[in-house]
């Protein structure tokens, strides 16, 4: 209250251009990583949905997948799966890196987890060309292709994320221990579609 | 006699407050504005453009439909009339406006923040909405989707492929934009709330949003999942809900409804919030349980997750099914009666200011019950066999959507009018806008119950002759319904422009959106805000919220618990 | 002072529960009962009628007496009473409701069960009945959209929709099988044991009846209003309505589900008769469809009788190609069993 009396409109409009959290409680609580779990809470939604509507189809046809449709190789997906689900241990030393101020360790592990993600997109792409199949040539084909389509999709935003926080650190004193919101959003956005992929890969070739 | 200007007082932040609130310059309503009241009435203004050009497509409906012959319009166009009215009103209308124009506007100021939590995806969210609904509009010039606004395969993708296409395309924009809308309201809600505001210290209107988030966040994206499946059968020859190729048109069913039977709790809650705001101020008596309202908002956003299939009585869907699903809908009166019952307990005994906004917050619960009656008996599966699309059911969304959703936001217009704009309504405006609102909705929906029980089927263009005589009132109804907006439009236009100055609080209201300037500061409070009161503590001998306060007491409110239950 | 209110209170009570239970039973708003299910819905919906009307009086009583009872006098500046709450009161009206629809819930169960809603052996029944699929058969024979798309086999029934068999005829044959499809815009009704295909749905009265319902394009929804029974044609899937027609008369068959542009002009009638006049119409059926399938199948207006079927024929694209194709289905299909 003491201050209040001489506040005047100008100060209030600064302030207000540099973004309203809290207003000047000083501390500036930061709620960008709960809107990202709100956000990840929504995605999951999409998802659980695809992955329900799948697993109907699934029940109601007769035999599945239906007649005519290639073998699935396992062997390109299994090394996929190990690589993506390592990229999240990769990504999480990033992370422990710039908490401990190491900017060039967030840069290197950062790096590798893009690098991982490629390989798995390229991989991806690899059996999309290999499978024999078409997207509409029958109802097992068009979930696979839309379901995995729809993962690589994430898994290309989530590259592109990683590779704008590796072009943001190249700014000296962007990341640091105190601020790495960036850094931290991407890699729980990385983990996202990591445990989406595991359940993608177990609905879809396992079991 | 409703304008209840209060006197100047001679307090220091009072006097301050109305030099530092004033005008946004208008321009500023047509940029990418991060102030959450500016975007608050972006929506609202927005949405009811588009609430008109919906009605505008209702009212061709309803001409149609005055003679029993296909003969206004083609049968083609008549499908794509309403397909696209009803998507204009929900997606359009009821869902941005509840949410999106009084949440924004209302949510920071209510809990005492400065803005919305990220200010900058509130503008996205909304500036999604003008080409998402501009697309949609569009797509009467290829042919409009004509599936109904459900837009069932196998007859979605067989139609109108372009239509239908933009259809899928503007719903996807739409719900995107309500789903940034909904993780705003949630952080915000939940990690704004000024010091010492507890959840149970909320007004009621951001309970009934948290659980309208709640219900976005979960739901629309499942949505969004269906329209991706949808719009692969459309143009990419897929076959998900064809069962020409071993698809299943009933899974997009399970799908569609998953969202749209939450939708109308995301249409409704927030409503419900907005009259038990309303009802306690013009009633000047506390809300009648605070926490039973609070947790019923809650409850049937819970229970509003599990119910969809009542929707596919006579579908795909197994009679034990079907049993569960009714039995589930049903006992979602009990927390909507909790709700009801309590606003005529906060009603009975006050001392009424019957003003527009009073007016049509008792309209509200009035036909709301008629709409939520009805609801209940098509829940039972013997009934809703005989009376699924029909005009029963036209009757009962109209009765909980219209009767409901719009009377409550036409109070919510009138109560914050003068919050939003500094300037008062006119009241026998006001009053002739309800009086005609009232009489063209009854006349209109009321005899569509009978014409479904009869045998009319719902979305047809020509029907058997012996409904002709019902169906001409109800479209006499809807003409003047039609007529009714005139003097809402009139009296908001002419009101902002040169309405009676309105101080900042007009209905000596105890939330805090009222303790500041109306309109209310670029950062809405000038300092930090304080709460003196309860947001419900009328009849406390603490009548004037404008007292003194002590400076050591300022972040200690006197009364901070919420109402108690005795 | 209390006791006047006391009363007043009794008198509203006794006013409410009679005026309910007077509009309950006298709204007539209803067609005529004509199925065996039918009184037992209306008597739901009567019991839902004097319910909602009780709950209806009370909401908008209160709001009338308190908009002319407590409406703030001119000079009255001052505030209501502060009433926060009253917790007995509030388990009262959750604890009502609660029961009230308990009782609806109940009820509807019941009547829903006893129509045949819950008939376990509905989609097994079936299943052995009907091994050709007429539904199926005729979407893949129909000219898709999708050009080389194999016609994959329909999903087979795995659950029973519709309304099957009431407990009493569990087990029993109908009286009666009827074939129903649904198509862009018109129903089609094939008798299988007889082979008799009609645009109009003959019936007999007091026999119970089953209707096989399917669709070979998109979603349509067989209702007749009279019978206040409905279910949806549904392309793949088969479901069916078991019944028992009452009442001696012509009802008209509706289509419920937007089906496209003619979805309101999807009508047909049906008739119901005594069982010597369905004998008989089914006879002359039989010997006017025997002069030969060309006659029928090229012959719209013979096939359907109504005077609707032929005009719409023509117009939606129906051409006599497709009828034919149809009738040979059917008549394939039937000799089949
Ligand atoms: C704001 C929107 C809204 C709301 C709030 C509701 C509320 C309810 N709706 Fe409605 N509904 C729609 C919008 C809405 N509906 C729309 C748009 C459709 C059609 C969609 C389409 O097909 O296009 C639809 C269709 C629809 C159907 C499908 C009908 C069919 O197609 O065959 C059903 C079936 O169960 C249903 C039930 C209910 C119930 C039980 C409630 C309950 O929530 C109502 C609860 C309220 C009360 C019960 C009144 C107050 C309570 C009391 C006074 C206490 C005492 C009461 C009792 C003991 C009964 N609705
Ligand atoms: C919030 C939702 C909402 C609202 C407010 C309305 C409002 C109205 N609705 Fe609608 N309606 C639906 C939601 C809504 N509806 C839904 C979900 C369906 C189901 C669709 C489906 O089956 O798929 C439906 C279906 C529907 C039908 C059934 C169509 C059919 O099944 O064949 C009818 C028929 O009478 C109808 C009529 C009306 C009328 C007369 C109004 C009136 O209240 C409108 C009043 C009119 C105005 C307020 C506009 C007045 C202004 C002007 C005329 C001037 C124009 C000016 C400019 C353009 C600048 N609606
Ligand atoms: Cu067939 Cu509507
Ligand atoms: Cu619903």
């Amino acid at each position: 209250m003491q201050g209040t009396i001489d506040t005047s409109k100008a100060a209030i409009q600064a302030e207000h251009g540099a973004g309203a959290h809290g207003g000047h409680h000083g501390d500036h609580p930061d709620h960008r990583i709960f809107g990202i779990i709100m956000f990840l809470v929504a995605e999951s939604m999409i998802f659980l949905g695809l992955f329900a509507a799948y697993l109907t189809f699934r029940s109601v046809t007769p035999d599945w997948p239906p007649e005519g449709t290639p073998e699935m190789e396992l062997l390109l997906p299994g090394v996929n799966t190990i690589i993506l689900i390592s990229s999240s241990f990769v990504m999480n030393r990033g992370n422990a890196a710039i908490k401990k101020n190491d900017v060039k360790g967030l840069r290197f592990w950062f790096g590798l987890t893009a690098l991982m993600g490629a390989v798995f997109l390229v991989g991806q792409l690899y059996e999309y060309f290999h499978t024999g199949f078409g997207l509409a040539d029958n109802i097992f084909t068009s979930t696979f292709y839309v379901l995995t389509g729809f993962h690589g999709l994430h898994v290309t935003f989530g590259l592109l994320l990683i590779l704008a926080v590796l072009w943001k650190s190249l700014k000296a004193g962007h990341y640091s221990s105190e601020s790495h919101f960036g850094a931290e959003a991407a890699e729980l956005y990385w983990h996202f579609v990591d445990v989406v992929w595991i359940v993608l890969f177990t609905i879809l070739y396992l079991f | 006699m409703a304008q209840v200007t209060e006197p100047e007082t001679d307090n220091l932040g009072e006097t301050l407050a109305v030099e530092a609130g004033g005008q946004t310059p208008w321009r500023e309503y047509f940029s990418f504005s991060t102030d959450h009241k500016v975007i608050g009435i972006q929506y609202l203004v927005c949405t009811f453009i588009f609430y008109l050009i919906g009605g505008a497509l209702a009212t061709a409906v309803r001409t149609e439909l005055a003679t029993p012959d296909s003969d206004f319009v083609s049968r083609e166009l008549y499908n794509g009339l309403f397909t696209i009215h009803a998507t204009v009103m929900i997606f359009l209308w009821i869902v941005p406006a509840g949410t999106g124009a009084f949440g924004n506007y209302l949510i920071p100021l209510m809990i005492g923040a400065r803005d919305m939590a990220f200010p900058r995806l509130n503008a996205i969210a909304f500036w999604l909405i003008p080409p998402g609904g501009i697309l949609l509009l569009s797509s009467f010039f290829v042919g409009a989707a004509g599936a109904g606004w459900t837009s069932y395969p196998p007859l979605s993708t067989t139609g109108e492929k372009a239509g239908e296409f933009i259809w899928i395309l503007s719903v996807l924009i739409l719900g995107t934009s309500s789903i940034l809308g909904g993780i705003n309201f949630l952080t915000t809600i939940l990690k704004m709330r000024m010091p010492g505001m507890g959840l149970n210290d909320m007004p009621l209107f951001c309970w009934a949003m948290l659980a309208a988030s709640a219900l976005i966040l979960i739901s629309t994206p499942v949505l969004a999942g269906a329209l991706i499946l949808l719009a692969f059968d459309l143009i990419a020859g897929t076959t998900f809900f064809n069962p020409m190729g071993g698809g299943d048109p009933v899974v997009y069913q399970h799908m569609f409804w998953f969202y749209s039977h939450p939708a109308v709790y995301i249409m409704i809650l927030p409503i419900f919030g907005m009259i038990s705001d309303i009802l306690p101020v013009h009633a000047r008596k506390p809300i009648f349980g605070y926490q039973a309202i609070a947790y019923s908002s809650m409850a049937i956003s819970f229970l509003g997750l599990i119910v969809w299939a009542h929707h596919m009585f006579t579908s795909g869907t197994p009679g034990w099914l079907r049993m569960f699903f009714m039995v589930a809908t049903m006992i979602i009166a009990v927390p909507t009666g909790i709700k009801v019952f309590s606003w005529l307990a906060t009603v009975w005994g006050g001392k009424l200011r019957l003003n527009s906004a009073m007016l049509f917050g008792l309209g509200f619960v009035s036909m709301f019950v008629i709409g939520g009656l009805s609801g209940i008996m098509i829940a039972s599966v013997p009934f809703d066999i005989h009376v699924h699309d029909t005009y029963f059911i036209v009757a009962h969304l109209h009765y909980v959507l219209f009767g409901g959703s719009v009377f409550g936001l036409y109070g919510g217009i009138y109560h914050w009018f003068p919050k939003m704009t500094g300037r008062m309504m006119n009241e026998p405006l006001g009053k002739l806008h309800f009086a005609l609102t009232l009489i063209g909705f009854n006349l209109c929906f009321l005899p569509m119950h009978y014409l479904g029980l009869q045998g009319m089927p719902r979305r047809v263009a020509e029907y058997d002759p012996k409904f002709a005589t019902v169906n001409l009132v109800c479209t006499v109804g809807s003409y003047i319904l039609a007529v009714s907006t005139v003097p809402l439009i009139i009296n908001a236009v002419w009101s902002w422009i040169g309405g009676p100055k309105a101080s900042g609080n007009p209905w000596d209201a105890l939330t805090m959106e009222w303790q500041t300037a109306s309109p209310p500061p670029v950062e809405n409070f000038i300092g930090e805000p304080v709460r003196l009161t309860g947001p419900y503590d009328y009849g406390m001998g603490d009548r004037n919220p404008n007292v003194q306060m002590p400076e050591s007491q300022a972040n200690t409110p006197m009364l901070s618990g919420g109402p108690t239950v005795s | 002072m209390k006791v006047p209110s006391a009363i007043w209170t009794m008198i509203a009570g006794i006013t409410i529960t009679l005026v309910s239970l007077w509009v309950g039973q006298n709204h007539s708003l209803m067609p005529v009962a004509a199925s065996e299910e039918a009184p037992r819905i209306d008597a739901l919906f009567n019991t839902m009628m004097t319910i909602s009307t009780g709950l209806f009086l009370i909401v908008q009583g209160i709001i009338v007496i308190s908009i002319f009872k407590f409406r703030k006098q001119a000079n009255d500046n001052t505030d209501g009473p502060p009433i926060h709450g009253n917790v007995p009161l509030e388990i009262l009206w959750t604890a009502i409701p609660a029961i009230i629809i308990m009782g609806i819930g109940v009820y509807s169960f019941e009547i829903y069960n006893s129509m045949g809603g819950l008939d376990p052996m509905a989609s097994h029944e079936s299943h052995v009945a009907h091994k050709h699929q007429p539904g199926a058969a005729i979407a893949a024979s129909l000219p898709s959209d999708e050009p080389g798309m194999a016609p994959s086999k329909a999903p087979g029934k795995l659950v029973a929709l519709g309304v099957g068999a009431s407990p009493r005829t569990q087990g029993q044959d109908p009286f009666v099988s009827v074939n129903v499809l649904g198509l862009q815009f018109a129903w089609i009704f094939t008798y299988p044991n007889s082979g008799v295909t009609s645009g109009e749905l003959h019936l007999p009265a007091g026999k119970e009846v089953e209707l096989t319902i399917s669709a070979s394009d998109v979603i349509h929804s067989l209702w007749i209003p009279e019978f206040r029974l409905k279910q949806d044609a549904i392309p793949g899937r088969e479901s069916e309505l078991r019944f028992v027609p009452q009442i001696v008369g012509e009802y008209s068959v509706v289509c419920a589900e937007l089906c496209g542009s003619y979805h309101g002009g999807m009508k047909t009638r049906v008739i119901v008769q005594s069982e010597e006049d369905f004998q008989a119409w089914l006879q002359s059926q039989i010997v006017a469809q025997s002069e030969g399938l060309e006659t029928v199948a090229l012959n719209p207006a013979d096939l359907s009788e109504t005077d609707y079927l032929q005009p719409l024929a023509a117009e939606m694209g129906i051409d006599g190609e497709t009828l034919n194709q149809l009738h040979a289905e059917h008549h394939l299909g039937d000799r089949a069993i």
